[in-house]
């Protein structure tokens, strides 16, 4: 069964078609990175995806559990409770990392799981240390958000997502906000995540990692799918739009 | 009458402007929070009513209102107005104003935090009222902490006004001495007064800003 289904997805803004029709598959395990220039759509899919925007039409299953459906050509959303059950089978690292600054780390990474899912303190507690030890954090967890660098923050809030114990883990551009040595550690994390079979799917500028740790490339541009496929078969590409978005970044 | 007992008259009328300050607080603190709620309701008629209600409060005298807070009652229920409802109409009054700018002040820090930590909180499962409580709040009062010093400090002084409703506070009594002794050392005895808790209470909001230091 596939993790996450998308089926015909639909977005515009205003009236601009932002996204056209849009139908993509994850299976478990599966790392699969979505690349294209700007204003293509890549984050707009990732937030209607996640339930941060509203989709105008399509589907969106998690787990074969439907989120929105379509009915009389309008897009129909589960109820409430439907969708908060939903929304634990995934979790969001953002481009910005979005922690919360009045929480120590520590915080940021146990309220979530004991606030909202009643996980006990103490066992919240102990996943949270587990998680910053395995992101080399362990000694920053009393420390406020802005004591850290932006390599630090960014591992802080894929522990934060972690912490959930999330199904399938979306990156909205994760290094685009880091210079190129903060880019390197954020990246070893994902890596270390693909290595454990963690079901991902990343926005991402960075070419030459999304070749090296994807089993799948979706390259989108104006708000449709141009072409997907294995990083040989993507990066590859005879197609002329592939080869000069990929060259702008590789060569 | 000699300075000793000026000043004890008077620290008796500063325990009733000590009231009103601190009732006022009470009651327009939450109030305005609620306000602000509607002002930035996407209900179109309870966004034009709040900002209405605003807009009148902060748009005619503190003095006036007092005035019509008091004799509302009698000129338009046509009830007696006892003697106890006084001081209630003070505090009615001033809580009603005060709450019209706390609300402008609740909204300009709510709309001021990122839309990231909303979305955050979302993607995390917390619920509205969760994330509200938990995540925005708390930074949204270390954001307005400042303005809401000013119109404390503000308060302390607008207190004064009670005087029109003949309320027997500091500035009501000093002025009677004031008349009766014809001098102004004891107006100038309350403005002392006045500047002594509003010292007071600037202190108290540097300490909490201090306490709200603890991250950026």
């Amino acid at each position: 069964m596939d993790l996450l289904e998308i089926r015909h997805m639909k977005k515009g803004f205003d009236g601009l078609g932002v996204l056209e029709d849009i139908s993509l598959s994850v299976g478990k395990g599966e790392v699969v990175s979505v690349i294209g220039p700007s204003g293509s759509g890549k984050s707009t899919l990732l937030r209607c995806a996640t339930m941060l925007e509203k989709m105008d039409g399509g589907e969106l299953k998690y787990m074969g559990e439907a989120a929105a459906w379509e009915e009389n050509g309008r897009c129909v959303y589960a109820g409430k409770q439907k969708l908060k059950e939903i929304r634990k089978y995934f979790g969001l690292v953002f481009q910005n990392f979005n922690l919360f600054p009045h929480y120590t780390v520590m915080k940021n990474i146990i309220d979530a799981p004991v606030s909202v899912d009643k996980v006990p303190l103490k066992e919240a507690q102990e996943r949270a240390m587990k998680l910053l030890g395995q992101l080399g954090l362990a000694d920053k967890k009393d420390a406020y958000p802005y004591q850290l660098s932006g390599g630090q923050q960014q591992r802080v809030s894929i522990a934060r997502a972690l912490a959930l114990q999330p199904k399938i883990l979306f990156f909205d551009e994760p290094t685009s906000a880091l210079d190129p040595e903060l880019t390197g550690e954020v990246l070893k994390v994902i890596k270390e995540l693909a290595r454990e079979h963690m079901t991902m799917i990343i926005v991402t500028h960075e070419m030459q990692f999304a070749r090296e740790l994807s089993d799948r490339i979706i390259f989108m541009e104006q708000g449709v799918i141009r072409m997907q496929g294995k990083p040989e078969e993507v990066f590859g590409s005879q197609d002329e739009r592939v080869r000069e978005f990929i060259g702008k970044f590789t060569s | 009458m000699n300075l000793a007992t000026v000043f004890l008259q008077l620290i008796k009328g500063m325990g009733v402007t000590i009231e009103i300050f601190f009732l006022t607080l009470l009651f327009s603190l939450p109030l305005g929070l609620v306000l602000s709620f509607g002002r930035m309701s996407r209900r179109k008629p309870v966004q034009g009513l709040s900002k209405f209600y605003i807009s009148v409060m902060r748009g005619t005298p503190l003095m006036l209102q007092l005035i019509v807070v008091y004799f509302a009652p009698f000129y338009v229920f046509g009830m007696r107005i006892s003697a106890g409802y006084r001081f209630t109409a003070v505090i009615l009054a001033f809580a009603l104003n005060y709450a019209a700018y706390f609300a402008e002040i609740y909204r300009a820090g709510i709309e001021s935090m990122p839309v990231g930590q909303y979305e955050a909180a979302k993607v995390l499962g917390y619920g509205r009222a969760q994330a509200f409580c938990k995540i925005i709040l708390p930074q949204v009062i270390k954001r307005i902490l400042p303005p809401v010093t000013n119109e404390t400090i503000t308060l302390v002084k607008d207190t004064s006004l009670a005087f029109v409703l003949a309320e027997a506070e500091m500035f009501t009594i000093a002025k009677q001495i004031a008349a009766k002794e014809t001098s102004v050392m004891p107006l100038m005895a309350a403005g002392l007064f006045y500047y002594i808790f509003n010292l007071a209470v600037a202190g108290f909001m540097e300490y909490l800003e201090k306490r709200l230091d603890y991250y950026r």
